[in-house]
């Protein structure tokens, strides 16, 4: 029962970190509010799904195809659809949420609403006292420390993070010392996508794959990175995990607690809220909240 | 007989002098003319429902422009109100047996109560995490409801309410004008002292604390009126499908409003009332390529935003009317010189 808990939480709350860092870049540097950010998590599950189940290559493969062309499907969205509107803060929310509908019905049309699952990276578990753990789940959770130290490195050791970090925090003097603003908000989407994708892949193994999979990790997306504090990382992180376990404790120990465990993750964010309004390691900007 | 005539002669100087000189108004009274007479042309019940679920839906997105678009308070959460309203309704009506003139009202007022409880907690946030935070409480409470199914009917909802009306006329009739005048109120309250206000907390919310104006009582105000609203268009809804079921609550009803009401024009009230009245029969039409319908809808969201970010319908005002830039009254674009001050126009 406890060690069912720790997995599912852990799991959950990994998935939950790496979507909520890359929405919350793209959001720091452009201020786009990516609605259409799980929906690229979704693309990349199917995306596996078709490599290795229609085409019949091996899974490895197919996460590499799923991480390349998601990342150019969402440069290419943001090219056509996004940056021309950027200006209009309303306009870009009701693009995105229009982005995301578009892609749950293109998948809906190409591999229908069947409920369809992808074979794992590698197969087989050991037990613990009674408790199957699946070298899957143990290899989703090492590809997501790998990814967060990747970032961290990325965002805390180069000139493009340096970049990305100085854009977020004031776009109009990263301009004027020379950044290309809109170069770097497209780099910021390539990599905030990129993790969406790199999200899909990893847990694509482990969940079942319908078009309609965005939704609820889009949701608990938004509560992580209102928790956590926006356009903090460490904040993403620690909020992740605490909704993550809040999810898995309530539906290991509360009868119907499938139905409740996201009102009660969501009643633990608007709590923290009521007592801290700038999240637990955000930092209250005058003109921002 | 004298004074039949004085009537007759000043309501033909106004259709004269204040509908014919502006094309809008002339849109707005032929919209309303249509809307009330279309009975007498079809009667076909399809049409008609869909008229009576455009109406519904209509009073929901102007009451998400009233709070959203006039404060700036960004609400994800819209299908909270909508969803309360009809579950009150609906529970009213089959516990306490109160008929639909008493409960649809009733949801409202439930409803303004959960725009309270929402509004509190949401004060002290701002933009994006305003509209994060929001997005939550109808999801809150859609697990409550999936989790008490002995009252709350579960997945399958509160069905077997009492019908609007006996007809499908008088349905037609009670959703149309209810709509034409709750629309009506909201575009006098957005029209008042209060609306100027409410414009000023979207603009400057420092500043219109600094003028010593207790913002958060308009803040709060503006998330009851905005609940009330809603809430009634949630009763009639439940009302008019005789069911009120969980998909009143679901994000994907919270998100439909943002649409509707940002690709009509936020601010204007009349925006998203014409983009219901576009969008939603424009649904009903590509039901005959049912798979590609959602994606169809997506798709001239998209490209309509493309061209016209501020939205559909002040893109189309602006195009056939121009403002005079000395008194600022609105003429018709084809003249050339300001029909109040004489000033030129260009």
């Amino acid at each position: 029962m406890i060690l069912d808990i720790v997995i599912t939480g852990l799991i959950s709350g990994s998935v939950y970190a790496l979507l909520a860092i890359g929405f919350s870049v793209i959001f720091g540097v452009a201020r786009i509010v990516n609605i259409a950010h799980t929906a690229f998590y979704m693309l990349a599950a199917y995306c596996i799904f078709f490599v290795t189940q229609k085409l019949g290559f091996h899974t490895l493969l197919g996460m590499l195809v799923a991480f390349v062309a998601v990342t150019l499907v969402g440069l290419l969205a943001y090219k056509l659809f996004i940056d021309p509107i950027r200006e209009h803060e309303g306009a870009v929310l009701i693009g995105t949420i229009a982005l995301a509908i578009a892609m749950q019905e293109f998948m809906l049309l190409w591999f229908t609403g069947d409920y369809v699952s992808v074979p794992s990276l590698i197969k087989g578990y050991f037990a613990v006292s009674g408790v199957k753990v699946f070298y899957q789940q143990l290899l989703t959770f090492g590809m997501v420390l790998i990814v967060l130290f990747a970032l961290w490195v990325l965002l805390m050791k180069t000139r493009l993070g340096l970049a990305i970090r100085a854009t977020a925090e004031d776009r109009e003097v990263a301009n004027l010392m020379g950044m290309n603003d809109s170069r770097v908000a497209m780099t910021a989407m390539g990599v905030s996508v990129g993790l969406a994708a790199i999200t899909g892949a990893v847990i694509a193994p482990l969940t079942i794959l319908t078009p309609f999979m965005w939704m609820h990790p889009l949701i608990m997306m938004m509560a992580v990175v209102v928790l956590g504090g926006m356009g903090s990382i460490k904040g993403s992180f620690a909020g992740a995990y605490i909704l993550g376990f809040a999810e898995s404790l309530v539906v290991f120990l509360i009868p119907q607690g499938a139905f409740l465990k996201g009102s009660v993750a969501l009643s633990i964010m608007i709590l923290v809220l009521l007592i801290r309004p700038e999240g637990l390691f955000g930092i209250s900007f005058e003109e921002e909240r | 007989m004298g004074l039949l005539w004085f009537y007759i002669r000043k309501w033909y100087r106004v259709v004269k002098n204040e509908v014919l000189v502006l094309p809008s108004r002339v849109v707005l009274v032929l919209f309303v003319l249509t809307l009330l007479g279309l009975p007498l042309l079809t009667q076909d019940a399809y049409v008609l429902r869909i008229l009576i679920l455009t109406s519904i839906f209509a009073i929901l997105a102007a009451s998400w422009d009233l709070l959203s678009g006039y404060t700036g308070q960004m609400n994800f959460g819209h299908a909270l109100f909508f969803g309360v309203g009809a579950y009150t309704a609906a529970l009213l009506n089959l516990h306490v047996h109160i008929p639909p003139w008493g409960s649809i009202p009733l949801g409202g007022l439930a409803a303004v109560l959960a725009g309270l409880v929402i509004g509190i907690p949401c004060l002290r946030l701002r933009g994006t995490y305003l509209a994060l935070t929001t997005l939550a409480f109808p999801i809150i409470l859609l697990g409550i409801i999936f989790a008490l199914p002995g009252i709350t009917g579960g997945e399958l909802g509160v069905s077997g309410l009492a019908r609007l009306s006996n007809s499908r006329i008088m349905d037609y009739y009670i959703t149309v004008v209810l709509m034409l005048i709750l629309c009506s109120i909201m575009w006098k309250i957005t029209d008042s002292n209060t609306g100027i206000i409410f414009h000023a907390i979207r603009e400057d919310e420092l500043a219109v604390r600094a003028a010593g104006i207790n913002t958060t009582r308009y803040k709060l105000m503006a998330f009851s009126l905005s609940g009330f609203f809603a809430g009634v268009s949630g009763g009639l809804y439940a009302h008019f499908m005789r069911i009120a079921g969980p998909s009143t609550l679901e994000v994907s009803m919270s998100f439909t409003v943002v649409i509707w009401a940002i690709f009509g024009g936020i601010v204007t009230i009349y925006g998203p009332v014409g983009a219901v009245f576009i969008l939603f029969p424009l649904l009903e039409f590509f039901r005959f390529w049912p798979e590609y319908r959602t994606l169809m809808f997506a798709g001239v969201v998209l490209l309509i935003l493309l061209y016209m970010p501020e939205g559909l319908l002040p893109w189309i005002r602006d195009k056939i009317e121009v403002e005079c830039p000395r008194c600022k009254i609105r003429n018709i674009a084809t003249r050339k010189t300001c029909r109040i001050c004489t000033a030129s126009l260009d």
